[in-house]
């Protein structure tokens, strides 16, 4: 081989040459001076000057002219459970259908105006826990319930929502529900959004006027049904029921939202909606949604309970359980292998 | 943790089983064509060998289309099957560690050009021995990674990221004795220059592994352990956060 072919070989990359230099000077200035390093004296204030009062290091200040930390990660990392102010309070809830138990010893916090989303194979008993959470159960015969939920009311105070002195009819005032299959009212969309208010002897054109506007709007299903509010329901598609339930459901007003299976009836395009809507709902609502699917349970949630024969097996913040989960079975199951 | 022979196998799926193991092997198949090139390298510039040295360069297309093929692979099993947990760790650890085996292979085609400079100019110059001496030692590491990558071994990727600053020690010497040669003798420069950029290249090599490694603690513990300093790496290792 000729030294011009070497050549050829050697050049192929001359467009690094000038970086080399520039590397070469700091290599040579490296080695031929003595560095003279600046050592702070042990708990000198310049030492711990990047610490702030709480202990957390923070990045240096240079860092936030370049990229705002708050938008990496949309802001999600700052999602503690023990921080969040509790909504509802499960406490050692068991529960029997019969002679068969269907909870074991369930204890969680659901925090306030975020959602909790849980997960788990058919039977595992998610959307037993979440029928008890508004005493849908009380429905099932045999249905056997001890421990505690409580709801805290907007002044804070907590209540068992199991004691005898509650009004059940109340309750599921305060905890809405909406059911997998969408189930207006065979009446006209105006009146299914009422009916809520109607049965709480609200009978004022003008308030129900403007509730059923409200509530259309937050289920953004207004600007489809704004020309035929008087038309029956059964006509619309089974993204606009089922977004028309919820605008029932949210007309009373309550505080917590429960949604069992809301999207799995539903197209992709209707459930995106119905997702987006659970977005925007939970700046006013406490949200806790069942749901088979898993996606749909890290897309929409903040954080995720994953049940599992009954039992509570993992409890955290929706980015941990579904990048680091901390027990095996939730491994197993959310990367769909064998339990 | 997640057992660690049922890592990739256990899927109900079998089709994705068989997806994500194709992934690992043509990971680890890359792993070992670059392990090839920087030994390669290395043996072409000690005993002067330019054939060899141009069968380095040339090799180093091969490297870089086998990284693409992995992205590619990678992007479409995240479009696809949409994994979690470990199985999301083991894509997003396969496109890092692709990249930084590509670099090593740079690094490697690199060490080979100059290989063939130095052939020419014959007689061998100081440093070879600091050179076959860090190049043996990087090798060793590059080839530990991909083998705690092969097994979910964290605690080897450890051992590894901790070799790295043994390299790092090395160099500074061998640069060092390197500028003393400069010095005794300017005529020497340009060539002991060569050296030093092949020594640069083989402690960078030494920091692609230890890159290698810090993905392989993450796929396996999940837990990002880069930028951390060697001590929290430690903890985060050896931190029993799994119950069962």
């Amino acid at each position: 081989m000729s030294a011009e072919e070497l050549y050829n070989v050697i050049d192929r990359k001359p467009e690094g040459d000038e970086k080399k230099d520039e590397s070469l000077n700091k290599t040579l200035s490296e080695a031929l001076t003595v560095k003279t390093a600046i050592t702070y004296p042990e708990n000198s204030p310049e030492k711990y000057a990047s610490v702030t009062a709480d202990g957390r290091a923070e990045p240096p200040s240079a860092f936030y002219g370049a990229v705002n930390p708050e938008s990496l990660g949309r802001g999600r990392s700052v999602l503690n459970l023990e921080l969040e102010t509790t909504s509802m309070e499960v406490s050692g809830l068991n529960l029997f259908y019969g002679e068969k138990q269907a909870l074991f010893d369930i204890s969680m916090k659901i925090p306030q105006q975020r959602v909790t989303a849980f997960i788990g194979p058919s039977g595992c008993g998610k959307s037993t826990l979440l029928r008890s959470m508004n005493r849908m159960n009380d429905l099932v015969d045999g249905c056997r319930v001890d421990g505690q939920i409580r709801l805290t009311d907007t002044s804070g105070v907590q209540q068992n929502i199991y004691e005898k002195s509650v009004n059940v009819a109340d309750l599921r005032r305060r905890v809405g529900m909406v059911f997998q299959k969408p189930n207006p009212f065979p009446k006209s969309i105006y009146e299914n959004v009422a009916y809520g208010l109607r049965i709480q002897g609200i009978n004022k054109k003008r308030v129900l006027d403007d509730v059923v506007e409200w509530a259309l709007k937050g289920a953004a299903l207004w600007n489809e049904v704004k020309d035929r509010l008087h038309e029956s329901a059964l006509g619309l598609s089974g993204g606009q029921q089922q977004r028309l339930v919820i605008a029932r459901t949210i007309a009373v007003e309550p505080e917590v939202l429960l949604l069992d299976e809301p999207a799995s009836a539903l197209d992709p395009i209707s459930t995106l909606k119905i997702e987006e809507l659970i977005n925007e709902l939970k700046s006013r609502f406490t949200i806790v949604i069942v749901t088979h699917n898993m996606q749909q349970a890290a897309r929409v949630s903040d954080y995720t309970a994953f049940m599992y024969m009954g039992r509570m097996i993992e409890y955290g913040d929706t980015d941990r359980l579904f990048t680091n989960p901390r027990k095996k079975q939730t491994e197993d199951y959310i990367t769909g292998r064998y339990g | 943790m997640p057992n660690q022979s049922d890592l990739l196998t256990h899927h109900i799926s079998q089709q994705f089983n068989h997806e994500l193991e194709e992934l690992r092997n043509n990971l680890l198949s890359m792993g070992g064509m670059v392990e090839k090139q920087v030994s390669d390298a290395i043996e072409s510039l000690i005993n002067a060998d330019s054939d060899l040295a141009i069968v380095v360069c040339e090799k180093d297309t091969d490297i870089n289309f086998m990284e693409t093929s992995i992205d590619q692979e990678c992007s479409r099993i995240l479009a696809r099957r949409q994994p979690a947990a470990s199985d999301l760790r083991l894509v997003l650890a396969c496109t890092k560690v692709a990249t930084d085996l590509e670099r090593i292979g740079d690094e490697a085609a690199k060490i080979a050009r100059f290989a063939i400079k130095l052939s020419e100019q014959g007689e061998a110059p100081k440093g070879y021995i600091e050179t076959r001496h860090i190049g043996s030692h990087v090798r060793q590491m590059t080839q530990d990674a991909l083998n705690a990558f092969a097994r979910f071994d964290a605690e080897q990727a450890l051992a590894v990221a901790k070799e790295d600053k043994a390299v790092d020690r090395e160099y500074k010497s061998a640069t060092r004795e390197l500028v003393t040669y400069m010095m005794e003798d300017p005529r020497s420069i340009t060539r002991v220059l060569n050296i030093m950029w092949v020594l640069r290249s083989l402690e960078r090599i030494g920091d692609h592994a230890r890159n290698i490694a810090e993905y392989v603690i993450y796929l396996v513990k999940g837990k990002d352990v880069r930028h951390i300093g060697l001590k929290r790496m430690q903890e985060e290792v050896f931190d029993q956060q799994l119950d069962d």
